[in-house]
């Protein structure tokens, strides 16, 4: 992170003012072309350093996970037992493993793996949590409450412990291959992290229903679906957007956990997670095998936690 | 009189006074001048009424007289707020709470938001008695009681433990007016007081103010943007545009012959019961952006009478007789011709 | 308010077998022979395998052996392990030692927590913000096991301060570092979240009124400004309680401590499927209870929530 004490100085929202200076909102909301929630963020986004930062790292991550071979052209997989442990040095720049392999290599390899966890496993979670969420919050009654309990079902099972209950499952159940192996990673977060996101879209939604133009949606006749597609989703997707930012980087962090419980991802899907747990052993003769990879993970989550604090001070017009 | 304030008259001066106060936000997007040589006064029971569309700056003089401008954005840059001749902008911050409603009181337009929603009513009221005058719990509650009843809310002593939520808007307003009460305040500024209410219980709290401040001879500051409220209660009415007053008139002289054009076009744009069946008059254009205040006067783009010279000269305050004032070139002209 | 709470108690009764038999069906119903790998690298003798299915009941359908089996526990017994050892012995002696680590967590997490939230959120922007905002972001993006290596890694090898594990009997004073760790991630959280509510609810016209009333300083901070904040940091506090009890897996792991969180994990990786629902069954009915006390308290803190 090249200079958070001044990226943050910027950030702080300006209350107070808004309030009081109305004669060019007046204007703006007028029968002209409205600003919506979104651009309206947009530009406020655009001025807020930490948001840039954010995402400057963010694309440059993408592009390591899309183009490893762009950055390196050393195979990740090649052992030199020779090499085992050695530390950084000009040839290798995060140095050796303790089977020789390459860390830097590894690292940029293990981009892919971290990110297609994190981001399939926060999709996934707000697919799941936003269909039952805008469900339960426009039916209300019985569908409401069958919803909301199956969710503190699921929600009672302490996140570390249901995933090691269903991972267990799955490594007992021999499944091999990369894909597999991410998906039961990926399926079991979200398993145990839908409740979130359906909390968050029912109570959205529960507020949107309220609003005169859906009970005026209603009273024409428009069918369910309808007034939940065209009216519900667009009003209620803004919450949760912020949440499934600030969950990807949270489940970037929990898969690493997982892998380094043994029971996440595993080779030949060698997430920075995996080499973390590889190196968990030799900590105390080669700190670089566990400090690399870890500080790769901590400025990617970093990085998404930064931009879902941005997205939502932008999307909040009380901070505004 | 009026707003054009004697040198030498401070020791008999009047109760409260706010003489030529300047008042800006510094904002990101620059800096709105939200007050522009705001001048007025109130002396014991008498009721100004300040009148206005909401951004013109009535309630941030209001703030600024009890010293709960939020600053920053908000910063005083010139005049004097004088209590009993003693500028409360010049003296420490243990006086200026001495004067807080001891001398001067506040009642706002939301008192849902007004109350702090975990303690109840009562408590809200004690807690003056018990911080400012010592007194115990148990006289803080029999006087909070009693501030419930004076305000006619009905079974005040159970009403007293209850939390502001379960009360209804005009049973708050009234317990807030109690508040505002339980210190004896000499001034009492009632900020759109009835601007949340039902349109009757709007009358039942005018009235109960109204017989509140001849009663203890309070001065009443009434800021409000509703005509009708105003013509009932006010002896004098202050008319406040983009942060200045504009009009500056004792009640009957006004609404017999408005002395500026905005005020002239407030009360046209009033509905009238023996013109039923035409359209209603309103203002055209909007109220000015804070950030950017039109050169000259500040109301010629929407002004129907405006000429040349009122978007260059900044028309000075023409005194229209006795503690009259008008911020209009043409102010004489509008006066006379009725 | 008794009403209230009871038709609270009597909604926790789906949602814990719910929670419970998932949890049952997770650990018992894997498809696939439940006894692979347990004896090592041999096949379980039959004798073995006939004595286990009669004892946990595998051999009837999954649902009766959930009701079997929490019938059982409800009488106390949490049952035997392979080795015949009585798993709620086991739970006795592993429980204090994480109830202990995770009241550290969470005096920890309130008292640096709350601090560093109320002193940002009143001064507002300025050094000391900018320094928890950062401090905070970065405790939240480094994963927890990461936290303790470093700090295991300086304290422990390298600046000798401490033993970098704990004992068996695991005493207060050891357990202070691991709490630091187990509590960090929502010290974090706590301090933010404190911030939020603080600059909030300054801006509120409750306050205005409080400074308008004449109170002094000290008390429009002290007795209307941190009531209305402490609502949801004290919510958040006490669903971490609940949490911290089965979150210290990883915590528990790096120091090796024997708690409740090395049962599970070791339970778990030698298929002592008894161990791991016993043991889960107990944080899910601790989990709900601490929730449900939330609730309540909430109810009391914020009179605007209604009982009916």
């Amino acid at each position: 992170m090249t200079d958070p004490t001044t990226a943050a100085a910027g950030t702080a929202p300006d209350l107070g003012a808004s309030a009081y200076v109305t004669a060019p909102e007046h204007q703006m909301s007028g029968p002209g072309k409205p600003r919506s929630l979104w651009s309206d963020a947009w530009r406020d986004l655009r001025r807020r350093p930490l948001f840039i930062i954010a995402g400057a790292v963010i694309v440059l991550l993408a592009i390591i996970a899309i183009f490893p071979s762009w950055f390196t052209s050393v195979d990740p997989n090649h052992k030199d037992l020779s090499h085992s442990r050695e530390t950084p040095s000009g040839a290798a720049w995060f140095g050796y493993d303790l089977q020789g392999r390459d860390v830097y290599a590894r690292v940029v390899y293990g981009a892919r793996w971290t990110l297609l966890v994190g981001l399939s496993a926060s999709v996934l979670t707000v697919l799941i949590g936003a269909f039952f969420g805008i469900i339960a919050g426009y039916f209300g009654r019985w569908i409401d409450g069958l919803i909301s309990r199956i969710g503190e079902i699921f929600f009672g099972l302490p996140f570390v412990l249901g995933a090691i209950v269903i991972l267990n499952l799955v490594r007992n159940a021999e499944i091999r291959g990369a894909l597999p192996i991410v998906f039961a990673v990926v399926a079991s977060i979200a398993v145990l992290s839908w409740p979130v996101a359906m909390r968050i879209m029912r109570s959205a939604a529960i507020t949107a229903k309220q609003q005169d133009y859906v009970k005026a949606a209603r009273a024409l006749g428009a069918s369910a679906p309808r007034i939940i597609f065209k009216h519900l989703l667009p009003n209620c997707l803004a919450p949760v957007l912020v949440y499934g930012t600030i969950a990807l980087g949270a489940f970037i962090g929990a898969e690493a956990t997982l892998s380094f419980l043994g029971i996440g991802l595993r080779d030949p899907a060698v997430s920075w997670g995996v080499m973390i747990s590889d190196a968990r052993n030799y900590v105390r003769v080669a700190p670089h095998m566990l400090l690399f990879p870890a500080g790769f993970l901590t400025a990617t989550v970093l990085a998404f936690v930064m931009l879902g604090d941005a997205v939502r001070e932008a999307l909040d017009p009380k901070l505004r | 009189m009026a707003d054009s304030y004697e040198p030498g008259a401070v020791p008999d001066g009047p109760l409260l006074e706010v003489e030529d106060l300047y008042v800006e936000f510094r904002t990101r997007d620059g800096v709105a001048k939200v007050l522009n040589g705001v001048s007025y006064h109130v002396d014991a029971g008498e009721t100004l009424a300040v009148l206005g569309e909401s951004g013109s700056g009535k309630s941030v003089t209001a703030q600024a007289i009890m010293g709960i401008l939020d600053t920053p954005p908000a910063v005083v840059t010139g005049g004097e707020i004088r209590f009993h001749g003693e500028n409360l902008l010049a003296v420490g911050e243990e006086r200026r709470n001495e004067v807080r409603a001891e001398g001067v009181a506040i009642i706002f337009q939301d008192a849902l938001s007004a109350l702090n929603p975990v303690y109840t009513v009562g408590f809200q009221i004690e807690e003056q008695l018990r911080v400012r005058q010592g007194m115990s719990r148990r006289d803080a509650r029999d006087r909070a009681v009693e501030l419930l009843d004076l305000v006619r809310i009905p079974n005040a002593a159970r009403r007293v433990r209850q939390y502001p939520h379960e009360f209804s808007g005009g049973m708050r307003q009234r317990a807030m007016i109690a508040m505002s009460l339980a210190l004896d305040p000499e001034v009492l500024i009632a900020d759109e007081p009835t601007t949340a209410l039902d349109v009757t219980v709007q009358a039942q709290i005018m009235d109960l103010l109204k017989e509140i401040q001849v009663e203890r001879r309070m001065g009443l500051i009434l800021i409000t943007h509703d005509l009708g409220v105003v013509a009932e209660v006010a002896d004098r009415i202050a008319v406040m545009y983009a942060g200045r007053i504009v009009e500056h008139a004792d009640a009957v002289s006004l609404y017999r012959t408005p002395g500026h054009p905005y005020t002239a076009a407030l009360m046209d744009s009033l509905p009238r019961l023996d013109q039923k069946g035409s359209t209603l008059n309103t203002i055209k254009g909007l109220p000015p952006s804070l950030l950017n205040i039109p050169p000259g006067c500040p109301f010629h783009p929407r002004c129907p009478r405006a000429e040349d010279r009122c978007a260059v000269e900044v028309p000075p305050d023409h005194r229209l007789g006795l503690g009259r004032t008008s911020k209009c070139h043409f102010a004489e002209e509008l006066v006379s011709r009725v | 308010m008794g009403r209230y709470v009871l038709r609270r108690l009597l909604q926790l009764i789906p949602v814990f077998v719910g929670t419970t038999f998932l949890i049952y069906f997770l650990v018992w119903a894997v498809p696939g022979d439940p006894f692979t790998g347990m004896c090592g690298e041999r096949p379980c003798p039959p004798q073995f395998v006939a004595a286990m299915t009669d004892k946990y009941n595998l051999d009837d359908n999954v649902v009766v052996q959930y009701l079997k089996y929490m019938g059982t526990l409800l009488t106390g017994d949490f049952g035997q392990t392979y080795a015949e050892q009585p798993i709620g012995d086991m739970i006795a002696n592993a429980a204090p030692v994480s109830v202990r680590l995770a009241v550290i967590a969470v005096i920890i997490e309130a008292v640096i927590g709350v601090t560093a939230g109320i002193l940002t959120g009143l001064r507002g922007r300025g050094f000391l913000d900018n320094l928890v905002l950062v401090s905070t972001l970065f405790l939240i993006a480094i994963p927890t096991f990461v936290t303790g290596f470093v700090i295991q890694i300086v304290l422990g090898f390298q600046l000798e301060i401490l033993t970098p594990t704990v004992s068996t009997e695991a005493k207060w004073s050891e357990l202070i570092i691991p709490g630091f760790v187990l509590g960090s991630l929502s010290m974090a959280y706590v301090s933010r979240l404190t911030r939020a509510s603080i600059s909030e609810n300054r801006r509120a016209d409750f306050m205005r009124t409080a400074l308008a009333k004449g109170q002094p300083k000290s008390r429009i901070v002290g007795v209307h400004l941190l009531r209305n904040s402490a609502i949801p940091v004290i919510t958040f506090l006490g669903t971490d309680i609940g949490n911290l009890m089965g979150g210290a897996i990883v915590t528990e792991g790096i120091f090796g401590i024997h708690g409740i969180g090395k049962l599970i994990f070791d339970g778990i990786n030698d298929k002592q499927g008894a161990i791991v629902t016993g043991v889960v069954v107990l944080l899910v009915l601790v989990f709900l209870l601490v929730n449900l006390i939330i609730d309540l308290m909430y109810a009391v803190l914020d009179p605007r929530i209604r009982y009916d």
